[in-house]
């Protein structure tokens, strides 16, 4: 393997560990305010995908994008309100095979709606040939467009974290739920908000992507997977960590393709899942101390 | 101010309060002893709303309070400063305490958050040195004192205080207590359960003495100090040693 191919081939991880980044941080702002797993994140990125191809049909680019984001939102508001917030303390198990429920539905609500068809966003800027040469390395606009936007998302989060209100809030709350509630946060509201980060996030991680990946009713399925393996792989709930779990899943998911049939990429995450699982549980930034202290 | 009355509340199938009658008057300190698993502190989460009674009446401002949220409970005025401290960890003191205010920013007077943050430090010298660090990184006596800054941050008519000597050494649970009877001598009202008898019939204007769910015993602080069997059972003196010739 000669340098250049090796640069190919990071930036090749990188792009894809950008997109499972943002998934396992979807992953992990809804772990941390209510310490269960949405096992439907996927479909959120599914969704903003479908959505903003849909609408580009009659908006400009960034438009739609925007109004498939905002939609998506509502869809994840309106989930945790029909299906989470009124239940009283529920034992993780039932809360994941609800969020399992819901991720089917959607799933199967997509295919309703826009049928088994492969559909992508036109590439922001020049083609699906155009290419920037970076040293020897040849990268595509779209990558560029990917990492930026992701990086200013994950910023941007950040600061509404630390320094606004809600998103104070929203760290009382996973910090120390009825100590949160004994300052007057309104914890379910949290959670409800909670849903309506991830929803976002998701769908602008979706939208952002379906140019190099393509989206179809299902896609949703692969990332989640992906994502979960990311948000465990750097402990869940911290989303710092994920960024970095995401880079070491992408690339090492990209140099497989040069020692195996490209068939087994797959398999790469979802081995490192079960042995992260089996080994070390709190990820590989996460302490064990606090791993055992949470439920699940 | 609070009027309980023929409160019941418990876990499950476990009922820990049995027709708990009490009330805490404007402006004075009244405490509730104990044992372990008297129910004290299953009380004050019941008048706060993180557990929900089966039966009985509690008053806040003469308005029945029982079936509210804890933070509609927050918000009209009665904070709880909870057993075990529950500081916010990850956070910084400032933090903790700004989200304190939390029901101010909901009542319109977030202008007057700055000035309780100085008074809180102005009460607190050692949070202000510490204002930056995380409140993890506090040692017991000072979460302590962040999360009684942190309740009174809210600007309550009525602060419940649970077992706030819990764990601390003897010369910070003085400071603390210290604390609470100028808290009352400002115009407060507060609520103290506590374990340590002695020190919270020091500070108390009146009493009740919880066993097994129900009020057995109530009065005055000093009668109650001066009873001998309130001295037998939580004032540790052994009476029988004391010969009395």
């Amino acid at each position: 393997m000669n340098i250049d191919l090796f640069f190919q081939y990071i930036v090749a991880g990188l792009t894809y560990g950008t997109i499972y980044a943002v998934v396992a941080i979807g992953f992990n702002i809804i772990y941390n305010a209510t310490g269960i797993i949405n096992f439907a994140q996927g479909e959120f990125v599914m969704l903003g995908g479908m959505t903003a191809v849909t609408l580009h049909q009659i908006l400009p680019l960034p438009l739609a994008i925007l109004a498939a984001v905002i939609i998506t939102m509502a869809v994840g508001a309106l989930i945790e309100i029909l299906f989470i917030r009124w239940l009283d303390r529920p034992s993780v198990l039932r809360m994941v095979i609800i969020t399992i429920g819901i991720s089917i539905l959607i799933r199967e609500a997509s295919l309703h709606i826009w049928g088994e068809g492969v559909r992508a966003l036109p590439y922001f800027t020049g083609s699906s040939e155009t290419s920037i040469r970076l040293g020897g390395v040849f990268v595509s606009p779209q990558v560029l467009w990917v990492v930026g936007i992701s990086a200013v998302m994950v910023i941007l989060l950040n600061v509404f974290f630390t320094y606004t209100l809600p998103g104070r809030q929203m760290r009382a709350c996973s910090a120390n739920r009825d100590a949160a509630r004994l300052c007057g946060i309104n914890a379910k509201n949290m959670v409800t908000l909670s849903f309506v980060l991830s929803a976002g996030i998701g769908a602008l991680g979706g939208s952002i992507v379906s140019p190099i990946t393509y989206v179809q009713y299902d896609s949703g399925t692969q990332l989640a997977i992906k994502g979960f393996t990311v948000a465990i792989l750097g402990g869940l709930g911290n989303s710092a960590a994920a960024v970095g779990a995401g880079m070491i899943l992408g690339v090492l998911e990209s140099f497989s393709i040069a020692v195996l049939p490209a068939a087994y990429k797959d398999v790469i995450s979802i081995a490192i899942l079960l042995l992260i699982l089996f080994v070390r549980p709190s990820g590989i930034f996460g302490s064990s101390e606090a791993a055992r202290l949470s439920e699940f | 101010m609070l009027r309980i009355k023929n409160l019941e509340a418990g876990y499950a199938t476990l009922k820990v309060l049995r027709k708990v009658t009490m009330h805490v008057n404007p402006g004075e300190i009244v405490t509730i002893i104990g044992a372990n698993g008297a129910g004290k502190t299953t009380l004050l989460k019941t008048v706060c709303g993180l557990l929900r009674s089966r039966d009985g009446e509690i008053l806040f401002d003469r308005q029945d309070i029982r079936r509210l949220s804890t933070e509609e409970i927050v918000f009209r005025g009665c904070s709880l400063v909870p057993e075990g401290r529950q500081v916010f960890a990850p956070l910084s003191v400032r933090e903790n305490l700004v989200l304190g205010a939390n029901v101010q920013y909901r009542r319109g007077k977030q202008a007057e958050v700055k000035n309780d943050l100085n008074r809180m430090f102005g009460l607190f010298p050692r949070l202000k040195e510490r204002e930056k660090q995380l409140a993890g990184t506090l040692s017991g006596g000072e979460q302590q004192m962040l999360a009684i800054a942190r309740a009174l941050m809210a600007r309550p008519k009525l602060v419940m205080m649970d077992e706030p000597s819990m764990g601390l050494a003897p010369l910070i649970v003085r400071d603390i207590f210290g604390i609470i009877t100028r808290l009352r001598d400002e115009g407060n009202t507060v609520l103290l359960v506590e374990q340590n008898a002695k020190a919270a019939l020091g500070i108390a204007d009146r009493a009740y003495v919880l066993e097994t769910g129900r009020i057995i015993l109530q009065g005055q602080a000093e009668d109650l100090l001066s009873n001998r069997d309130v001295q037998r059972a939580y004032l540790g003196r052994d009476l029988d040693s004391e010969t009395d010739i």
